[in-house]
């Protein structure tokens, strides 16, 4: 282990070709640049059909009536099914809380709910099929907010929970509610010089990945069914998929497909259950592909927040104290909604020192879409406040915003709101000094000798401005996020490494069911094992249910706890490995006995770099393998009273510093450029990381000044399911993001390494809000920013 | 309906072609291409990019019988469309793309491709291609057969962008992974090996 803060020195397989630190290239590239990557929604099998969800048309309602008989009657139909043909007792899946059903039972409860599915032999056919499904709806009034979900005569969208939630909160349609209590806020208030209150509102934010929800489903001669499918969590679905199909779960076979992105969006189940359900109904082998109006239906979103916010201040710069509130809008289902009030609450104060806190978060249920996992969710939207209201409190002291929080920043020992100490490097300081000491983009290149080049400012090619009317903006945020699964849960992984020689040289072979979904895993564990096991020839084996579980690719976790079990396997094949070779070889040799010995460049060699033997002879005759499971060290469950607890594994810091360019008369906003700059404790490899935290940067731009997933507050429908009106960044829209690095390393991580993938989406938002309040003036208190709220129409 | 129209250099017939189906439906689902990707299905995202006569189109708002004896490039062909055109025929109907699908059997045998991460081993491809791999373009690739389409036919077009031009063509294609960063690097390193014979 290296020194705390330093960057982790490696020897084993330090001499190895191609290993960790190394900036290795994807080994799924060539297929993926060439268009053989097989995608879920790429699969096709001989007599397949095709799967139709036939969803809901109003947010809440009840069932009166649903008539089939049209729609089974057509040419090409081969199956309709309701919540009256389920298979089993088992009727309602969720990852938390089994509150959601497969096919709506009676009522809905969201717009776009699953309440009948087809299989016909042609996709026009099945969607035509589903239309002429009949479904009488009594409508019943929404629930859309906090005041309508907790009103006296409020309906409870869920009728008799017993989750076991139910106990601790307030009132049956809040899903969660976790305060955190530490010192006294009310009292250190009174030593405060400033005190600033702000409300913001955080809007309802779409994951977005491009590849649709899609796979495959395969019945099978033992009547059970294979899966072939985009996911986050290969076994997750399982345990979810089999006890409503009737089937145990060895008889379940998954196969994780190309994933087309996912952010989050694919930790819950979309089309698994449905695809299985009408294959083992027909016999046949059945596709469902969502197209994207239905993607927006498909999976939950992030959460729209309200948070109320107050710190205090001295006039020198020091906070007293911060109060809070988080009202998260979980939807109509829980999905993760726990766990998103276990972020909020325990990362609200941010990456600062306050000693006295008072905080409250809770998620609603209600009939807006479902709300779960996306991208630093919890950790993002508490960002977006308390990193507007730093800067509302260092504008109130006359101080700069940046030296502000330096004034407060939290360091390595610095105690949480939950009682758990930071006990690994934490540089917020040092992250922003850097961004802040990256040389500024040059300002009004229209005015230069160049003139202005339309495409580079706000409005674009719209050819709106050329500069008049157009003001710059700076702006500075920092964040912290949770890695890996937090508040006790038993986050492990696993992964079986077989090493043996093929064609003359010695290969590995890395097994796990982590779900490649862009991320890079499938190019790090080739890393590991070449580092662990000084060979250069690793195979990548397919991820699927026949390897036990490695958890969810979500989390900014699974470099580090895939990473860490592949690394320990690695680890007990190299002790295998060279017990063989004591054994066959030993008497040649004493250094066998004596010396430390590392595996490099396929040889067994002495710390002092002699060579004992090749891997080829060691390994002759006999494979090696090894398949076991790793755990972080454990966590704790955040008490429900006073949020007490130490409930995260390990915190992830990221800064941007943002500047925007301002079309103040049409409202427009040009991102000219976000630096970011990022502890990442190892840079296992260095182009997946900037690549990480420049795609996590942009998703946090993107709901700074353009995503939204619109709700009809009457209604509760959704009014921009379609890319045409969900504004995602596009390459015209994007700065450039200058990265820095920095590698701390954290003693209790394989090789020292943080997880990565979720704190740039963090910071980025709140950066590029400060940097158009910075500009204009205005005080934006809601994200995304939109050009009404610039310019006064709202 | 029978639909007849060449792709990737190689004639290619569709029969019990439903009259509202898509390009890119027919290239997906009955020709055996899967690499034009189904994003959005509205032409927003340009994931499923192709060239019709040397055109860039989004394949999922051409009706299939709009293809009708025309010429069509798919991410599957660009490789042996950028080698003809380096060999002196743009049009790329000079020669016989070896364009292939993905039956389950193959994608059931998917396994990270070569036994290390010098990937393209064994597989030629298009220079556009290749900087994509090397600059760290693609994570989850869904968006990249149709960057890379549309990104290899500004170059032919315009063999020396600015960042503003790369920008500007491919303002058609939807990336949610990289943030385009990485999209613009291999962009940049195609046009600069590109002008340096590489």
């Amino acid at each position: 282990m290296a020194a705390t803060g330093a960057p982790t020195k490696i020897t084993q397989g330090s001499q190895t070709k191609g290993g960790i630190g190394e900036s290795t290239l994807r080994p799924d590239g060539t297929l993926k640049v060439t268009g053989e990557f097989a995608y879920s929604s790429d699969m096709w099998h001989e007599d397949m059909l095709w799967g139709q969800i036939l969803r809901s048309t109003v947010a809440h309602a009840e069932i009166v009536s649903i008539d089939t008989g049209e729609a089974l009657a057509m040419a090409g139909v081969y199956a309709v099914m309701t919540y009256d043909d389920l298979p089993t007792e088992v009727r309602n899946y969720g990852l938390e809380i089994q509150d959601t059903p497969v096919l709506a039972h009676g009522k809905v409860r969201h717009h776009g709910e699953p309440v009948a599915i087809v299989a016909a032999d042609h996709p026009e056919t099945a969607r035509r099929a589903a239309a002429k499904i009949k479904v009488e709806y009594r409508e019943l009034p929404v629930i859309t907010d906090e005041a309508s979900a907790t009103a006296p005569d409020a309906i409870l969208v869920h009728e008799g929970r017993d989750d076991h939630h139910i106990g601790h909160v307030p009132h049956p349609n809040i899903v969660h509610r976790q305060p955190i209590v530490r010192g006294d806020a009310d009292e250190a208030a009174k030593r405060a010089d400033v005190i600033v209150k702000g409300e913001y509102y955080f809007g309802m934010q779409d994951q977005a990945f491009l590849g649709p929800e899609s796979g495959l489903a395969v019945p099978s001669e033992d009547g059970g069914v294979e899966l072939y499918v985009a996911t986050q969590w290969l076994h997750s679905d399982l345990k979810q998929i089999a006890p409503v199909l009737g089937l145990p779960e060895d008889k379940v076979r998954m196969t994780l497909s190309g994933v087309g992105g996912a952010f989050g969006g694919r930790e819950d189940l979309s089309m698994q259950i449905h695809a299985c359900l009408l294959a083992m109904r027909t016999g046949k082998p059945v596709k469902i592909v969502y197209n994207r109006f239905e993607s927006f239906f498909g999976h939950v979103h992030r959460h729209p927040a309200r948070l109320y916010y107050e710190h205090g201040a001295t006039k020198d710069g020091k906070l007293t104290h911060m109060k809070c509130r988080i009202v998260l809008d979980g939807g109509a289902y829980a999905s993760a909604s726990p766990a998103v009030v276990g972020n909020a609450s325990s990362l609200s104060v941010g990456p600062y020192v306050i000693d006295d806190v008072d905080i409250e978060a809770i998620a609603l249920y209600s009939n807006n879409p479902p709300c779960g996992a996306m991208r630093g969710f919890g950790a993002v939207q508490a960002c977006f406040a308390y990193e507007a209201q730093m800067d509302k409190v260092a504008k109130e002291l006359g101080m700069d915003p940046v030296e502000f929080r330096r004034i407060n920043a939290m360091e390595q020992g610095t105690i949480m709101p939950t009682g758990q100490p930071v006990d690994s490097p934490a540089p917020v300081a040092e992250l922003l000094r850097r961004v802040k000491a990256m040389p500024l983009p040059p300002e009004r290149q229209w005015e230069s000798s160049e003139g202005a080049d339309v495409r580079q400012l706000p409005g674009g090619l719209s050819n709106t401005t050329h500069g008049e009317g157009v003001v710059r903006g700076v702006g500075y945020a920092v964040g912290i996020k949770n890695v890996g699964f937090s508040e006790g849960f038993d986050d492990y992984s696993t992964a079986k490494v077989r090493m043996e020689v093929v064609g003359g040289e010695p290969v590995a072979t890395v097994h796990t069911a982590m779900a490649e979904v862009g991320q890079g895993g499938v190019t790090v564990h080739a890393q590991i094992a070449r580092t662990e096991l000084g060979v250069t020839q690793v195979t990548i084996h397919p991820a699927d249910t026949q390897v036990g579980s490695a958890g969810s690719t979500s989390a900014s976790r699974q470099t580090y706890v895939t990473g860490g079990a592949v690394k320990n396997a690695c680890e007990l094949v190299r002790e295998k490995v060279l017990e063989i070779g004591r054994r066959k070889f030993g008497s040649y040799h004493p250094a066998w006995a004596t010396a430390e010995l590392l595996l490099e460049g396929g040889k067994v060699v002495t710390d002092g770099g002699e060579v004992l033997g090749d891997l080829v002879d060691v390994l002759e005759g006999e494979a090696v393998e090894v398949e076991e499971e790793w755990r972080h060290r454990p966590t704790e469950a955040f008490d429900l009273r006073t949020g007490q607890g130490n409930g995260h594994v390990q915190y992830s810091f990221a800064a941007h510093r943002a500047v925007v360019e301002v079309d103040t008369e049409l409202g427009l906003v040009k991102v000219i450029e976000l630096a970011c700059a990022q502890d990442v404790g190892k840079a296992l490899n260095p182009l997946s990381v900037i690549g990480q935290i420049q795609g996590g940067t942009i998703q946090g731009m993107g709901i700074a000044v353009m995503e939204e997933i619109v709700v009809d507050p009457k209604t509760a429908k959704v009014r921009n399911p379609s890319f045409t009106d969900y504004l995602l960044p596009t390459i015209l829209d994007t700065p450039t993001i200058p990265v820095d690095v920095l590698e701390l390393a954290d003693d209790h991580a394989p090789y020292g390494l943080r997880g990565i993938g979720e704190a740039p989406t963090l910071s980025s938002t709140p950066a590029v809000l400060a940097a158009v309040r910075n500009a204009t003036g205005l005080e934006l208190d809601r994200t995304p920013v939109r050009p009404e709220h610039l310019t006064g129409t709202a | 309906m029978r639909v007849n129209f060449t792709v990737n250099g190689r004639p290619q017939e569709a029969d019990d072609v439903w009259e509202g189906e898509s390009l890119l439906y027919v290239l997906r689902e009955r020709m055996g291409l899967p690499g034009s990707k189904n994003a959005c299905e509205q032409g927003e995202c340009g994931s499923c990019t192709v060239r019709l006569d040397g055109v860039p189109v989004c394949s999922c708002l051409v009706a299939a019988g709009q293809a009708q004896g025309r010429e069509v490039v798919t991410v599957e062909g660009l490789a042996d469309f950028a080698k003809e055109r380096a060999e002196g025929c743009a049009t790329g109907a000079c020669g016989s793309g070896a364009a292939k699908g993905t039956t389950l059997d193959e994608a059931k045998r998917w396994q990270a491709r070569g036994s290390d991460s010098h990937t393209g081993e064994g597989t030629e491809l298009a220079p556009i291609q290749q900087a994509f791999i090397d600059a760290g373009a693609v994570q989850c690739g869904f968006c990249t057969p149709g960057l890379l389409v549309a990104a290899d036919e500004m170059l032919e077009r315009n063999p020396n962008p600015t960042d503003a031009d790369i920008r500007e063509a491919l303002s058609g294609n939807l990336c949610r992974c990289t943030g385009y960063e990485k999209i613009m690097d291999a962009v940049r390193l195609a046009a600069a090996r590109q002008s340096e014979g590489v």
